[in-house]
């Protein structure tokens, strides 16, 4: 498997050389965007951060205010199904480099990075204390008012292991396992079962 | 004659150690299921990142998951006053883990849309009180929202999963959760499964049926095979960890069941993520803790 180093903010052409399956490390400046700001971003609102080539994350963290700085405890990826019905209109307005969360997103979002030059990057779910180790530092908290865990939090991390799950090319790991279970669940739920 | 502090720092222990801590009997699942994953596969690494993660938890007091979840409480009690000591510490603990950074600000009002800050709000927490006439026990459950997104209902006869009212209908739906769910519940995953019951019923009692440890058998010899078959087969899905293929997407079932109404037939499928977290303890008589169940 390919291991390529990539720091946010990058270029479409950096999303375009990247392949499905691929592993990457990822090193820079990432910004957390969930539903609320996901919903305010879509519906014309003003990106409190210039979003041009920098990595949306689908994160809730936990944080701790320690004088006039935070503290990250835990920062895993949330579900970024939920931000289907606004992620291309976000891609095709702000053109951010990659979209990271858990569980893969649907064919708009496909689509969308297809026409742009974005990738989808993929965390280990509940893997929270492992990520958050490698935030180097909290930069920037814009949106408060969205409740601490829908903030949009600028962070700084460093060699953050993520995988492509969905390129730029049109393909999606989680279609693939998706298409490829459907077939194994209608033989299943065609074989009888007695006890 | 219970103290109050003695019952506010019990719970709080409970409820810190239930937010960081992987219960054994998950550990040792996830554990097993990483030999059964081939060296390179991304199953594997999934699942390493897993262990480690939870590991980095446990020995820094940090949350599993940054979604510390929403709480179920459930205290089982010699009806009287104590109860009311009992509400009053869970929703301090809840405060004051909140404000460690234990706990994730994970109440929001629906009607204004703020958070609430401290994990109280209207008709939160849940806290059930039960009848007992032993010690006192508090378990506490934080499921998070993604698995409660996937988690899901379904009344039978069901046309489009051809199921019937029967123990093979309830396969079929079970199957049909864990394929919907796919890798968004955060797989491997842990079912729990109500037959039975009504609506409100459903859900709770599938929950509930999560604090059973996956190394505890099912009582009924006919649910226990009906358990051991969804998770072969749920399994031979290829969906996961994190629904990225594999042979491992769930770590098990817990199917409970419940009377139902004669025109009713519903299953309720409560899925939990890998970072299942459930603790539970018995109090003396002052509110220390005097075991961990």
């Amino acid at each position: 498997m390919a291991l390529t180093r990539l720091t946010s903010p990058f270029s479409p052409d950096t999303a375009r050389a990247l392949h499905a399956g691929d592993q990457v490390l990822l090193s820079g400046r990432i910004v957390t965007a969930r539903d609320q700001a996901h919903k305010y971003l879509a519906s014309g609102g003003k990106p409190p951060v210039d979003l041009e080539g920098l990595v949306i994350y689908h994160c809730g963290p936990v944080t701790v205010r320690q004088g006039d700085t935070w503290r990250v405890t835990a920062a895993g990826p949330t579900t970024s199904m939920r931000e289907e019905p606004y992620e291309a209109r976000v891609i095709r307005t702000h053109h951010p480099g990659a979209i990271m969360g858990k569980g893969g997103m649907g064919e708009a979002t496909r689509a969308a990075l297809r026409s742009e030059g974005c990738v989808y990057l993929h965390l280990t779910g509940g893997a929270a204390a492992f990520i958050a180790g490698r935030i180097a530092a909290v930069e920037e908290v814009h949106l408060l008012e969205f409740g601490r865990p829908e903030a949009m939090w600028v962070l700084k991390v460093e060699d953050l292991p993520a995988l492509v799950t969905m390129d730029a090319h049109g393909r999606s790991l989680h279609s693939d396992i998706e298409h490829a279970s459907q077939d194994i669940l209608q033989r299943l739920l065609n074989t009888p079962f007695s006890s | 004659m219970t103290n109050e502090t003695h019952l506010l720092n019990s719970v709080t222990e409970l409820m810190e150690k239930a937010s960081t801590m992987l219960p054994d009997d998950v550990h040792a699942a996830l554990s097993r299921a990483l030999e059964r994953e081939p060296e390179g596969s991304i199953a594997r690494d999934t699942l390493e990142t897993i262990l480690k993660s939870a590991r980095i938890s446990r020995e820094r007091g940090l949350p599993l998951c940054q979604d510390t979840g929403v709480p179920l409480i459930i205290v089982r009690i010699f009806p009287g006053p104590a109860m009311f000591a009992v509400e009053s510490a869970v929703r301090e603990g809840l405060r004051r883990l909140t404000e460690k950074g234990v706990l994730r600000q994970n109440c929001v009002d629906p009607v204004t849309g703020r958070n609430t800050g401290d994990n109280i709000g209207a008709h939160v927490p849940q806290i059930h009180f039960l009848p007992a006439r032993e010690a006192t026990s508090i378990g506490v459950m934080f499921k998070g929202g993604g698995s409660e997104n996937v988690s899901t209902q379904y009344a039978l006869p069901h046309a489009g999963l051809g199921a019937d009212r029967d123990l093979n209908g309830v396969r079929k739906c079970v199957l049909d959760a864990v394929f919907q769910a796919q890798g968004k519940g955060c797989s491997p995953g842990i079912l729990g499964v109500c037959i039975g019951g009504d609506r409100a019923s459903g859900y709770l009692i599938a929950k509930e049926a999560l604090f059973r440890r996956l190394d505890e058998a099912n009582p009924s010899p006919v649910l226990a095979e009906l358990e051991e078959a969804v998770v072969e087969q749920a399994n031979s899905l290829g969906i996961g960890p994190m629904g990225l293929g594999g042979s491992t997407t769930l770590l098990g079932a817990r199917v409970a069941s419940a009377g139902r109404h004669p025109a009713c037939y519903f299953v309720t499928v409560s899925y939990s993520c890998w970072a299942t977290r459930r603790a539970r303890i018995e109090l003396d008589d002052e509110g220390r803790i005097s075991r961990w169940l």
